[in-house]
């Protein structure tokens, strides 16, 4: 009887512009079960909850609700339903009390007048459901993250969730605080509420689901019961897929060492991180996200300030203290924020491509000579492939793809011996993922040292010829090329 | 997730009707300032005979110099995203120095130390602001209530009349080249060299691109504080200048002038289609903007509208210029 499941997803299609998220993918959650949802990035577990909490519509396949079919069109509607979403990013109002946070959706409700002794009741009642003594009076930015989530969640529960969706809940939480909130999410369970469990770190998931759903590449390739799988298992299920095909072969030709970077410090995500970085090589920087790989790369060149350390380039200890030293001392930075640290939306391709060359293209006494600065510029559209019909065309009327050929345009005309690159392929089509993967092997074959940030383990493993594994600031391990496997990251970074 | 990332498909308008629309609409956004320019012209022509005379335009010319270099300053301190409230002050400041200077120095001297005191007033705001990272409202509110204050000290709170040493000055503000008065030539010259900046040096094109996105600019191995620096520099130096014509015109250096005069500036590049959020805006509209408020003072003048009414349709008319930029921003969002 279908109305053994307070959630039942059958056939669930989607895709965006052509590319499919989701394809005939079935999901059922039982009330009082917490079910996790697992897969690489990309796999469409995100995808699945935003249509669940209507975010997103979905293409094909139908939604059950307690056996009713329903059609959720907005999260105003997922909520009616009693589906609440809690994101990893937290979207609490920092300077208002817990108890504004938790009703603040209802104090329109309210006639205009504050009823203070009402809402601390009913906020306090809610946080005692869940075993916790938060003061309602208390402001949130006061709180630590884990109290946080735990309003986020009594925000859930002020509107009688009866289905709870935590993406990444664990992802800001000290282990410490992950256990708090095993402790409120198996409460919930014991009240009857499902829970839908998103979370990388395998071994949290052993602990706390009751099932596993694995999704790969948009399709649902298995379920099972967590006492019944090994971690083994899943990862099996996760990977699967033979990445290598896309990735072009390349001539090692590896060198001179050209950076050594010695015990960076700079804040809790980057704690003594050393490497070395030849010429000709590509080393990746693996691990979840929030363990560190951006803000290391960011601390060597200098876009946030380190707290200690050295950097030795071509055998000299090098003071960097800003980008501007950084690039000219070989080092080229692509950012993982595209849109706010890689280009300028509101400009031209040309006028972003030639910003770090901008001092070159001059007559003199920083006069513009700006028909160098437009061959110039047409020689590294060409070089790049950017498709464009015109180099005054604003950046924010390309393709993702195309916007991130050229954040790579304008570092290849600098021409730096060192480049990081922080999740080149980010939101990048297929087609532009595997041009991209060629030049980053051109580079490494004309012997510059390159250091690859990447979620997608298969760009680290197809890509990569050692890679640095991090885990809260950390290095856990070196991978050399033979043992450098999804697998092996994947038992290391967790 | 990789999905979710990629940007909507543009909505594009569909049948012809639309597009002639369109094409309308972005007309009006592209020359807002200049149709409206146009059109106080047209009326202000119709409703005084007395407006469209050589005399009159020469007198509105000469009466928005000053401001309108203090304008094309301004502009420069906007397009990076800042603000400059200082200008008043200095404005003031510069025209007391400089009838206080040139009572003992010769006059290139003391025009020289007036406009480098400008600039080094305006480096107290740029050091503020791009070293120390202070917000530019507070950090110009502050020198705006300081420089105020060191003009009356110095001036006793009266105003220093320019004695005979002084007539030299006094001359430059009378004269004209070509039958233009000096006044408005200097102020053309700082147009074109503002738009010169803007248009064809690396200075300009890196002041907005930080008003655009200064993180992306710093990240691409650009050091964005000496910019931001230099603007609040050039904008003292600018309000010196425009000090300095005004004591070249009424022959008193007075500490109580260019009250508000930061307001006027604001609303000039403005009304120029500049965005306070930087990275836009241009010295041809911030002109024609300047142009625009001293012929909505002028007609009314012409046409004895009292001091009163004149600021609140001085206000409205900034609301319809503004909003008619504001198609814009519904239109792209």
């Amino acid at each position: 009887m279908s109305k053994d499941f307070r959630v039942e997803m059958t056939d669930i299609s989607k895709s965006f512009g052509g590319v499919t998220a989701l394809k005939d993918v079935s999901f059922r959650v039982r009330p009082g079960e917490i079910h996790a949802l697992v897969g690489e990035n990309g796999a469409g577990k995100s995808t699945l909850v935003k249509i669940l909490s209507g975010a997103i519509q979905k293409d094909s396949g139908t939604l059950k609700i307690d056996g009713l079919d329903v059609q959720i069109k907005n999260p105003h509607g997922a909520r009616k339903l009693g589906i609440g979403i809690i994101y990893q990013e937290l979207t609490m109002v920092p300077d208002l009390t817990v108890a504004e946070n938790v009703y603040l959706h209802h104090l329109s409700n309210q006639r205009g007048f504050m009823n203070w002794a009402a809402l601390f009741r009913s906020t306090d009642e809610l946080i005692k459901r869940i075993g916790f003594d938060i003061d309602p009076r208390q402001h949130v930015g006061e709180l630590s993250v884990a109290y946080q989530q735990v309003v986020e969640i009594t925000k859930a529960l002020s509107e009688d969730v009866k289905i709870l969706i935590l993406d990444e809940p664990t992802a800001v939480l000290a282990p410490k605080e992950t256990e708090r909130l095993f402790e409120v999410l198996n409460t919930l369970k014991s009240q009857q509420v499902s829970i839908v469990y998103i979370s990388h770190r395998l071994d949290e998931i052993f602990q706390i689901a009751d099932k596993i759903t694995v999704l790969k590449d948009g399709l649902k390739v298995g379920e099972v019961i967590s006492s019944e799988a090994s971690t083994d298992d899943l990862i099996q299920m996760m990977i699967g897929r033979k990445l290598s095909a896309m990735f072009p072969k390349r001539k090692k030709k590896i060198g001179e060492e050209l950076l050594s970077v010695q015990n960076i410090k700079k804040g809790k995500l980057v704690n003594n991180i050393s490497f070395s970085l030849r010429s000709g090589e590509i080393l990746g920087l693996a691990g979840l996200v929030g363990s560190g790989r951006t803000e290391t790369l960011r601390a060597i060149f200098a876009a946030d300030r380190k707290e200690s350390g050295q950097i030795i380039i071509d055998h000299h200890p090098r003071k960097i203290n800003s980008p501007k030293h950084a690039v000219s001392e070989g080092i080229a930075l692509i950012p993982e924020d595209r849109k706010n640290h890689g280009v300028i939306l509101s400009m031209s391709i040309k006028e972003n491509i030639s910003m770090t060359m901008i001092k070159s293209v001059v007559y003199k006494i920083g006069i513009l000579n700006k028909s160098v600065e437009t061959s110039i510029v047409k020689k590294l559209i060409r070089i790049l492939q950017i498709k464009t019909k015109s180099i005054e065309t604003h950046i924010s009327h390309l393709s993702g793809g195309n916007q991130q050929k050229v954040v790579l345009a304008k570092w290849f005309g600098r021409d730096c011996k060192i480049i990081f690159l922080d999740e080149p392929t980010r939101g990048v089509d297929v087609a532009t993922k595997i041009e991209i993967y060629q030049l980053i092997n051109d580079l490494a074959e004309e012997g510059h040292g390159i250091v690859l940030v990447s979620s997608e383990l298969g760009e680290i493993v197809g890509l990569c010829d050692r890679a640095l594994v991090l885990n809260e600031g950390n290095i856990r391990g070196i991978l050399e090329r033979a043992e450098l496997t999804e697998e092996n990251i994947i038992k290391m970074s967790i | 997730m990789l999905l979710n990332t990629e940007t909507p498909v543009r909505k594009t308008s569909g049948d012809a009707g639309g597009q002639s629309i369109k094409k309308y609409s972005d007309f009006v956004l592209k020359y807002n300032t200049l149709i409206i320019f146009i059109i106080l012209l047209i009326v202000s022509s119709i409703i005084s005979d007395a407006f469209f005379t050589a005399r009159n335009i020469t007198n509105l010319l000469r009466q928005v110099s000053g401001i309108g270099i203090v304008s094309l300053g301004m502009l420069l301190v906007i397009m990076t995203g800042g603000i400059d409230l200082s200008v008043g002050s200095i404005v003031a400041f510069a025209g007391v120095i400089s009838a206080y200077f040139l009572l003992s120095m010769p006059f290139a001297l003391g025009i020289g130390v007036t406009i480098l005191i400008g600039v080094a007033i305006g480096s107290v705001s740029g050091y503020l602001v791009a070293i120390q990272r202070m917000a530019p409202f507070i950090a110009t509110l502050a020198l705006m209530t300081i420089v105020r204050g060191l003009g009356f000290i110095l001036s006793k709170g009266t105003p220093i009349i320019l004695e005979e040493s002084g007539q030299s000055l006094k001359e430059f503000g009378g004269n004209y080249v070509f039958g233009i008065p000096n006044p408005v030539v200097l102020m053309f010259f700082v147009f074109i060299l503002v738009y010169f900046i803007l248009k064809y040096t690396v200075f300009g094109r890196l002041i907005i691109a930080i008003g655009s996105n200064e993180e992306s600019v710093r990240l691409s191995g650009i050091n964005v504080w000496i910019y931001k620096f230099a603007v609040y520099s050039i904008c003292g130096g600018f309000s010196a200048i425009a000090g300095i014509i005004s004591t070249s015109r009424t022959g008193v250096g007075s500490p109580i002038l260019g009250i508000g005069l930061e307001l006027d500036a604001i609303a000039a590049v403005v009304i120029g289609g500049a965005s306070l959020k930087g990275g836009k805006g241009s010295a041809v509209n911030t002109l024609l903007g300047i142009i625009i408020l001293g012929m909505i003072g002028n007609i009314m003048n012409l046409m004895n509208v009292p001091g009163y009414p004149q600021q609140v349709i001085k206000g409205l008319i900034i609301i319809f210029a503004v909003l008619l930029q504001g198609i814009k921003k519904s239109d792209s969002s």
